[in-house]
Formats: C-alpha cells, sequence, structure tokens
C-alpha cells in the first residue's frame, strides 16, 4: 500500500463548508480567549464588539487591524491571554525595520505550531528515514526552532547545525548523509560557490533531495537555480515571528502557489492603503488571524507581506487557501522618484544578467539636489574572466536591465567581493541615506 | 606561453598597498605593474615571477583574481621600436587590447607585454619578422 501523503488527511482535505465552520468555532473561541487580555479589552470595548456577537466570518470585520506599530506601542505583557506562569517560550522579531518584539508561547502554542511545521514538512516528502539540517540561526528567531521541532515531530534526524560557517555546514552534509535542507535561499546560492571553493559538486556529492526555503522573499528563478545546483526540488516557505513562525503558508507538491493552512488562520487580503478586501485573485496584503494560540492571540493582523490569493482547487487534494509567492513587503518597499521598487526586482535583474547569486545592496542617496539609486554588486570569480571591458560590459547590461524593470536608472558600482555586509537572516538591503526621507 | 595577474579592484586608496602587501608576505616579487581604470573600478595587472602563486595569494584574501595569458616582445633599442611591433601586427590584423612595457635592470632591455585576443598567430607574425619573444621562464628570469 501506498504511503499516504498526508500529515493529516482529514484536516488537510476538509471540504470548504466543513472548514469554515471550523474556523468559524475557532474564532469565537480566540475572541473569548482574547477579552482576558488587557489590549483586547479595551479594544474590544472602543470598538463595541464582544465575543459573542460573533456569528459569522465576516463579522470578524468588526475588529480592527492590528499593526506593527500597536503590538510595540501597547508592550507585549498587554496581549497575554493567559497568567504569565503559562508561558513557557519567548521568540522575538528581527527587528531589522526598528525595536523587536517579543511573541510569547505557551506550551501548547509550541505544540500546534510544531504540528502545523511537521504537515508543511511532510506534505513535500520529509520522512522518518530523512537527516535534516537545520542551517538557519537558532535562538529568538523562529526559523530555527521552528523548522527543529517540525522535523523532530516527523522524526527525522535533525541537525541543528545553525546559521553560518559554510564549511562545516558542508562537511556535515557529508559526514550525515543530510537528505532535507532548511535554508535561506540567497545563503543556498552563496554556499554553492563555497562547495565549488572546496572541489565539490553538490548535486553528486551530497545526498540531498529536499530543500524548505524561506525567510526572505525569492524569485520562481531563484528557486530553480538552487535546484539546479543541488539537483534537488525546493518548496517555498511562509511564515512570520508574529504569527508563531514557519508553519502559516507552505508549498505542495504541485508548486503552485502555498496552502495556507486554514484551520489555524484565517487569512485575509486587503490594500495596504485603505484596508479594503481585494478581489479574488488580486494582489494585497495580507492579513492573518491566528486560530491556535492561547499565549497571546493576535486578531487581523497586517503581516505587510504582499500576495494574492489563487483561485480554483489545488491537484493534491488539500482545500486550504492557496497564496502567490510573496512578492515583497510593503516596508521593504521603497520609492524614489515617484516609482515603487521592491528589492526582489532587483534582485530578479541581478538574477538574469549576472546568471548566479551574488551579494548586492541598494543605496538611496541624494545627489546635487537629486535623489539616486546606487546598486552596489559584489565581482566574484564568476562574473568575469580577467578583462575590464567584461566588467564594463557587465555594468552597462545592468544599468540597462534595471532601467528596463524599475523604470530608474540606477548607477551601478562594481566592488571587491567580501566588502558588502552579508546578512544571514531577512536581507536587509536597502540603505536609505537621502537627505528628506 | 607567459602570464600576468588581472585583479579586480575598486578605485579606493589603499587598495594598492593592501594587494602588494600580501603578495610581499606570499614571497612573490612583482616585475611590473599597470592599472585598466573604468571610473570607479579598474583591472590591476600583475607581472610576477610566480604567477600560480600571486593568484592564490589574492584569492585567498577575498580578491578575485585571473591567470591571463599575455605575449612579451623584446622591442629594439631605437626610435621607432615600439612602433614596428605595432605595425607588424596591424598589417597582419590583430588586435592589441591592453599593452605596458618596462625595462630591465641592465637598462638595456625594454620588454613589451601585451594582451591581445589571437595570441598565437601574433607571436607567429613577430618571431617570423624576427622579434624576440620571451618565453615564460625567460621572463620572470629577467
Ligand atoms: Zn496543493
Amino acid at each position: 500500500m501506498d504511503e499516504s501523503p498526508f500529515w493529516e488527511k482529514e484536516l488537510e482535505t476538509f471540504p470548504t463548508e466543513q472548514l469554515r465552520a471550523l474556523q468559524l468555532r475557532r474564532l469565537r473561541r480566540v475572541t473569548e480567549l482574547c477579552e482576558r487580555s488587557p489590549y483586547y479589552r479595551q479594544t474590544f470595548r472602543e470598538a463595541n464588539f464582544e465575543s459573542s456577537q460573533l456569528k459569522t466570518l465576516d463579522d470578524l470585520r468588526r475588529i480592527p487591524f492590528l499593526t506593527k506599530e500597536d503590538l510595540r506601542a501597547s508592550g507585549p505583557f498587554n496581549f497575554l491571554a493567559v497568567p504569565q506562569d503559562e508561558i513557557v517560550r519567548v521568540h522575538s522579531t528581527s527587528g531589522t525595520t526598528g525595536v523587536a518584539t517579543p511573541i510569547f508561547h505557551t506550551g501548547e502554542d509550541i505544540e500546534a505550531w510544531a504540528n502545523l511545521v511537521a504537515r508543511c514538512m511532510y506534505m513535500v516528502g520529509m520522512r522518518r528515514s530523512d537527516v535534516f539540517q537545520n542551517t538557519m540561526g537558532y535562538g529568538l528567531f523562529t526559523g530555527g526552532l521552528g523548522f527543529h521541532y517540525g522535523a523532530e515531530r516527523v522524526g527525522a534526524m535533525t541537525i541543528p547545525a545553525g546559521a553560518g560557517n559554510s564549511r562545516r555546514q558542508i562537511r556535515l552534509m557529508q559526514d550525515f548523509g543530510t537528505t532535507c535542507l532548511h535554508i535561506i535561499p540567497s545563503y543556498a546560492l552563496y554556499l554553492g560557490t563555497v562547495f565549488q571553493e572546496m572541489g565539490l559538486n553538490p548535486a553528486a556529492d551530497t545526498q540531498l533531495r529536499l530543500a524548505f526555503i524561506g525567510a526572505e522573499p525569492h524569485t520562481e528563478r531563484m528557486r530553480e537555480r538552487i535546484e539546479e545546483l543541488y539537483g534537488i526540488k525546493a518548496y517555498n516557505s511562509y511564515g512570520l515571528t508574529e504569527m508563531s513562525g514557519p508553519g502559516v503558508a507552505f508549498e505542495c507538491p504541485e508548486k503552485q502557489g502555498m496552502h495556507l493552512w486554514e484551520d489555524s488562520f484565517v487569512a485575509e487580503i486587503v490594500d495596504p492603503a485603505s484596508g479594503e478586501r481585494v478581489a479574488e485573485g488580486e494582489e494585497g496584503e495580507l492579513v492573518l488571524t491566528a486560530l491556535h494560540r492561547r499565549g497571546m492571540p493576535l486578531l487581523r493582523y497586517r503581516t505587510r507581506d504582499l500576495t494574492a490569493a489563487i483561485p480554483g482547487a489545488c491537484a493534491c487534494g488539500r482545500s486550504h487557501l492557496r497564496i502567490a509567492r510573496i512578492k515583497g513587503r510593503t516596508d521593504d518597499m521603497f520609492v524614489i522618484k515617484g516609482v515603487n521598487v521592491f528589492p526582489m526586482q532587483v534582485e530578479k535583474v541581478l538574477l538574469s544578467i549576472l546568471g548566479v547569486g551574488s551579494n548586492y545592496r541598494i543605496v538611496l542617496e541624494t545627489v546635487e539636489m537629486q535623489d539616486r539609486m546606487k546598486l552596489m554588486v559584489e565581482v566574484t570569480g564568476g562574473l568575469w574572466k580577467g578583462d575590464v571591458q567584461e566588467l564594463s560590459r557587465l555594468r552597462d547590461r545592468l544599468v540597462e536591465g534595471l532601467r528596463e524593470e524599475i523604470m530608474i536608472t540606477p548607477r551601478v558600482e562594481l566592488v571587491e567581493p567580501g566588502s558588502l555586509p552579508r546578512s544571514e537572516g531577512k536581507a536587509a538591503r536597502v540603505e536609505d541615506l537621502r537627505r528628506n526621507h | 606561453m607567459a602570464h600576468q595577474i588581472n585583479v579586480f579592484a575598486q578605485n579606493q586608496p589603499g587598495r594598492l598597498e593592501h594587494m602588494t602587501k600580501i603578495l610581499t608576505e606570499a614571497g612573490v616579487n612583482i616585475r611590473a605593474i599597470t592599472i585598466s581604470g573604468v571610473g570607479d573600478f579598474g583591472v590591476v595587472k600583475l607581472l610576477a615571477d610566480n604567477p600560480d602563486l600571486a593568484c592564490q595569494a589574492l584569492e585567498a584574501e577575498g580578491f578575485s583574481a585571473f591567470k591571463k595569458e599575455i605575449l612579451a616582445a623584446v622591442m629594439d633599442d631605437r626610435p621607432g621600436g615600439l612602433h614596428r611591433i605595432f605595425n607588424i601586427l596591424g598589417g597582419a590584423g590583430i588586435n592589441v587590447e591592453d599593452a605596458y612595457g618596462f625595462v630591465v635592470k641592465d637598462r638595456e632591455t625594454a620588454v613589451l607585454l601585451m594582451e591581445l585576443s589571437a595570441i598565437a598567430e601574433a607571436e607567429q607574425v613577430l618571431a617570423a619578422e624576427g622579434v624576440e619573444i620571451l618565453s615564460e621562464r625567460e621572463l620572470y628570469e629577467l
């Protein structure tokens, strides 16, 4: 008999109506729970809302959005819905855009989270017999421990390698016969160059077959590069610390969008400016309500991540909503000369012209009263063969490629390898030095 | 065939100092140097007595460096010596991508180092006209 492709068959394939009924039951329970937290007591009172009034899922709209700023301004303890004694773990956002925000978990919260991550990993084919190497940072960052617990839940042998130390990562893969990898996409490409330096071929000289890639937005082209380079299948992972971490949404083997686990979340996609829901299939900001958290339940959280719902049923049989690959973050986006630019767009151009991953940095600056975008790209051995003309041609092609993609003519600066900071967590690649910003 | 080292460098103070320090510490002797610059970056071209070692030492310190084949021709020590070489190559339709010269200790021999697209052909036509071409060993031992 074939092994089931599902971790929790019934839940994953629930007919939509039943799924909605489950969501409503869980939403009632979580809003009741929220009434015990000082923040929501006050918010509900101001919005003239009581959990008992929640009759349909649409009634959720009566509750105001929760932004990152609200979370920060109110202080995390105000969101606790259980006595502090019941909290067993705290994680924290990376704080790349400001002060770090702590998120609290009860023992049950951790269990539920681990189960969701296990569901994701199982879905794309990880099994007990696999060897899983986690190259994400452990500690407060959720990418490390989230996948760690998920992998152990599946029963795979887990190597808690942590971030960095590339040569050791490769040695671990060889020593233990790693088959599954959790890795940041830009780091996966970088690690490929380290394999090369060591005279190794990541496809031929390892047992790798699967990679879970996430923690930073990336393009389809980047996934393909990773799959080619390592000779594996790579699946896109989505999560955020405020919603526990990884395990919110994950690609199934069909690779036609990520299933967002609707038994644990209510997803809304809204226009970032007006907050109104967009039509199905249109792009907007993802807003999430966690249904499975007890310690610090958060409702209608503005993720700042831009995506779109994918209409229609998925061939894999799972009924849960599919969302498109994250296009970017509303807060990563920068505006220059009136044009909205996402670092992802720059990355796409770089990858298509250079053909290899290269470390880069975007600097926005004011030069002679004019705003200017400067793109700094590290020149590594893969980009040239020793001729200065190659490099000036490369620079011209980058300027032209970017002008076509983003309608802005940047200044491209080629810099020596290792001269730009290498980010291991969420890539903070944009630096804004403009005087009027 | 002789080789030089082409190294990518940003046009910033201290880069050449850093590069030459690495080579000194590796025990590499630099015989000649030139820079092809394009504004804020350039390619530093080094003639070293041990190109493999020089390349390794620079790469180990994070530089992007390549060994590049060059042609080393001895110039006649009289007016028109340089012109004669370019005249021969031009006549054969061979394009010189970059060139620089240096004078050897005895102050009598001048050597012209050239990056060319058709390097084997260039060697042939120059040798046929009696221009002395230095081998790798001869060049590094000057
Ligand atoms: Zn599916």
